[in-house]
This record gives C-alpha cells, structure tokens and sequence, in this order.
C-alpha cells in the first residue's frame, strides 16, 4: 500500500464525477425522490397508537439499499471504462499496486455516498419524520458501509463483463437477491429453509440486521457492532478478490 | 552473450496466443541511449513484442531481459515508459490532471507534469479536457503521460501515427534530443521513412525478424535510398531464394538470427 497513489486515485477519481454534473445530481438526489415515493405509498395506512409505521421500517431500510445499488452499478461501469480504454492496462505498468487502486477507488465513491446517504437521511428525518430510537448518525454509518460493499462488489464484477450492458445485467444476478432475501419483503425467519440459509450468507442481510438494531435500541448494541464487523470483513474480502482479477501481464 | 551496454537483450522468444504464433525465433538486442526502430507491416508482431518488453504480455518461450533484469520485474516499473497505440488517457479530465495523475505513480512534481506537457507541445491547451482533443494532441497527451516519469527506456507504439508533418519532424527531433540525454528509445512504425530517424532498426515481418541493420545497411542490402523500396526488396529476396540476407557488418549471434529467419519465411 502507498498512501500516495492511493490518495491520487481517489482524486482523480472524483475529479472524474465532478466533471460529470448529471452523475453527480442523480446520485444525490434521487435517492431522496424515491424515498419520498415510499413515503407516499404508505401515507394512508392507519397504525394502532404507538406502533412504528411502516415507512419507519422500510424507509430506514431504503436508506441502506441505495447506496448499496448506486454504488454498485456507478463502480462496474467506471472499472469497466477503465478496463477497456486501455489505461488500466498503462497503470499496471507504472508502480502503483492494484491495491492503491482498488483502495483509491474504495475511498472515493465512499466519500460519495457518505454524501448521498447525508441527503437521503436528512430528507428521512427532516421532511418525513422517519422515527427510530437510534441515532441518525449509526444509520448513515450503516449506509456508507453498504456503499463500499456496492463498490467492491462493482469492482470485481467487472471483471466478469465484456461490455457495459453485461455490467448493467451483473445487477440482476448480485444486487437484486440481495435485495429480495434481505427480509425487506418477508422476514427472514418466515422464509423456507433454503431462502432463509442463503439469506444468512448475503452481506446484504447483515446491514437490514443491523439497521433494525438502530431502529429499535437507543444505544449501539453488540449485534449492530457484529454485523458490522461481519460487513466490513466482507467487503475486504470481496476486494482482495477484485485485485486478484487485475493481472499484469496478459495474453 | 550478456552484453552489458545493451537496454534490452531478446533471445529465443516465442509467443503463441490463441493456437497462432504471433512471433517466433526472436532474437536481437537494444543498445543504450539510442533510438531503435520496430518496422514492419501491420500484423507482424510489433505490438506483442514491445508489449513482451514492457512485461505485460505473456510469453511462451524464450527470454527478455530489460536493463539487467528479466522484463516485468516490479522495479522496471520505475524505469519504462510504455506508449500504447491508441492514446489510454482519461477522456473526462484535462490534460493537466491526466499527467499529474500519471506523474503521481511515480512521485513526480507538478512542475515536471507542466514540463512534459510543455514538451509535447501543448502548454498551451493544458485545461482542456482530453475529449475535447483532436486525434493528434490527444496521443501527444498520452506520450507526456510517459514523458512525466523520465523513464530510461521509452516504448511507442506508433507515436506518429495520425500527426501532421510538421509534428512529426517536431516529434522525432524530441526523441533524438532525448537520445542524446541517455535514454533509449524503441519506436515502432509501419511508415518505412521514418526509418532514417533511428540508429537502428529491427525489421518485423509475419512473427518472424527479417534483419536487425542500421538504415545505411538497409538502403545497401535492398539497393535503394528510399528505405521503403530496399524494405521491399530485402523482403522479396528472403521471400525467394530463402537464401542469407548478407550483411555488410559483421557477423555474430544477429546474423545468425538473420539466416534463420530468411530460410523460414513462410509462402
């Protein structure tokens, strides 16, 4: 590692989306446009006196899943460009380790949706009322987690693909079980046996665990810490892979 | 064998991709702070072997040796500067940030960034964005993104290709300037003129190295001063008697690599 290329990377990288104005304002305000259709959605509902209402539930749990798909699909694309124009190639002939890059690039869409999940928990909070015993400041911590794990994941998916509309489709294999077995839709302990076996594994899982641990403590539990801990354990996982899919020398 | 004054010493080398022998029975080496010319048709192997030099292609036999050590050994990061064909630059960021990002690898200072841009010519468009470039500045750009680290030993793929005349004339009188401050430089090219730029000059055709000769002996050897005719008929006398190609130097190991290579062109 060298904190130098690193650093260079996560600034060229980010010189990259300030160039691109559309990206930019899409990831950070669309997030809150969705949020605000979930609101919508259950604007009718009526809640005994005292029980969460539902937007409480799965808005807080939107918060985590966009940065999560976001991230993903802007990092598949972005290694992909990189990948084919040659300058991944011209990189890997200079000193710099993968690992500088994986890790600068890691760095940068982080910093990203740190931002994205400021507004959307901003909104959440101040626009619709979102209200859970946890601090505000946990969730977005949770968010930016799941953004680095979109990153990664984007990363070694890329490798995968030959095109930008193979990468498009990577999100259906990825990203959308992930979504679909995280218990958002069921919970997980009333799903059959296989689902819920391969619910336990996704690492999408563990962030709508530990989000529910915010939502319902006031203060940081052990769970919310383990399933952060498990988190971040796979995302280093999941970049160590993508780094072994950059190879130097080619046939 | 070993010859310590050379930057780069191939022997041997074989690549075979796909089930097809890119380049066969390669065997030549590169002196220092000179410039040497990779000509050939395109399709005879000049890319896979400058990208065999540079260490990021895989080879099936044979050995490469740059500046002393076996080619993509992690320190020769520090000392190459490799060119593609098609500029690999970022095409959303300036000029400026694109050298400064690649000057960063190697721990440069934004004066130097300023310096290769100056030296391809460009100072004066340094804020534009790279999509914003034309063809030519645009591989302008990619070559200042190698110039930045001062590498001592420079591989281009092609740098002309697609430059007006007058860039061109600028270009070349770079490279021997550069030369002439001790780098090495190898220079790829289908352009046959562009020959009498370089010291020397290793002739590629289909996979196979047809001679390693100074422009002089390639204008004796094919009986013309135009370098793109005596190509021609070096080509067309190893094509039919499969016979030597006589050297007017000396013979050692290269003109042992000449004789083979003559005797097995295919056809």
């Amino acid at each position: 590692m060298n904190p130098r290329m690193m650093l260079a990377t996560t600034g060229r990288v980010l010189d990259q989306l300030r160039h691109d104005h559309r990206s930019v304002a899409l990831m950070l305000v669309v997030p809150a446009l969705l949020l605000t259709a979930v609101y919508f959605l259950y604007e009718n509902e009526t809640v005994p006196p005292g029980a969460p209402r539902t937007f409480d539930r799965v808005g807080l749990m939107m918060l985590a899943i966009f940065p999560f798909v976001v991230m993903f699909l802007v990092t598949s694309i972005t290694m992909l460009r990189e990948r084919t124009s040659g300058t991944l190639e011209r990189l890997l002939t200079t000193p710099i380790h993968k690992t500088d890059l994986l890790f600068g690039y890691g760095l940068a869409f982080s910093l990203m949706a740190a931002l994205q999940s400021l507004v959307a928990t901003g909104v959440a909070y101040w626009v619709f009322g979102l209200e859970i015993k946890g601090s505000p400041g946990l969730v977005v911590m949770i968010a930016v987690v799941n953004a680095v794990l979109g990153v990664a994941l984007g990363l070694l998916c890329s490798a995968f693909a030959r095109t930008e509309f193979q990468a498009v489709q990577f999100m259906l294999v990825v990203v959308v079980p992930q979504i679909l077995l995280c218990g958002l839709f069921v919970a997980r302990d009333r799903m059959n046996e296989v689902l819920e076996a391969v619910s336990n594994v996704l690492p999408l899982t563990f962030s709508v665990d530990a989000l529910k641990e915010i939502a319902g403590h006031a203060e940081a539990t052990d769970v919310l810490w383990q399933d952060t801990g498990i988190m971040a354990a796979i995302v280093l996982a999941v970049l160590v892979l993508a780094s072994l899919t950059l190879r130097r020398r080619t046939a | 064998m070993a010859d310590p004054a050379a930057a780069v010493q191939v022997g041997g080398l074989r690549i075979v991709r796909a089930g097809r022998d890119i380049l066969q029975d390669i065997g030549f080496s590169i002196s220092a702070g000179r410039i040497t010319g990779l000509l050939g048709p395109s399709g005879s192997g000049k890319t896979t072997l400058m990208r065999a030099i540079v260490g990021v292609q895989r080879i099936t036999s044979g050995t490469v040796t740059v500046l002393g050590r076996p080619a993509g050994d992690p320190a020769l990061r520090h000392e190459i500067g490799y060119v593609t064909q098609s500029a690999s630059v970022y095409p959303d960021l300036s000029i400026e940030a694109n050298v400064r990002y690649f000057g960063a690898m190697y721990g440069v200072h934004r004066r130097d960034a300023a310096e290769a841009i100056a030296a391809v010519g460009l100072e004066g468009q340094a804020r534009m964005r790279a999509a914003d470039l034309s063809g030519g500045e645009l591989s302008r750009v990619s070559l200042a993104c190698a110039l930045v680290a001062r590498p001592r030993l420079l591989i281009l793929d092609e740098p002309t290709v697609g430059l007006d005349p007058v860039l061109r004339a600028d270009l070349w009188e770079r490279f021997g300037a550069m030369a002439a401050s001790g780098t090495t430089l190898l220079v790829s090219s289908h352009v046959m003129e562009e020959a009498r730029h370089c010291a020397s000059l290793l002739l590629l055709r289909q996979g196979r190295l047809l001679a390693s000769l100074t422009p002089a002996e390639l204008s004796g050897q094919g009986g013309s001063e135009d370098l793109e005719l005596a190509f021609l008929n070096v080509i067309r006398q190893a094509d039919s008697d499969g016979g030597p190609l006589r050297s007017p130097g000396e013979p050692g190991p290269a003109a042992e690599t000449r004789r083979t290579a003559g005797m097995k062109v295919p056809e």
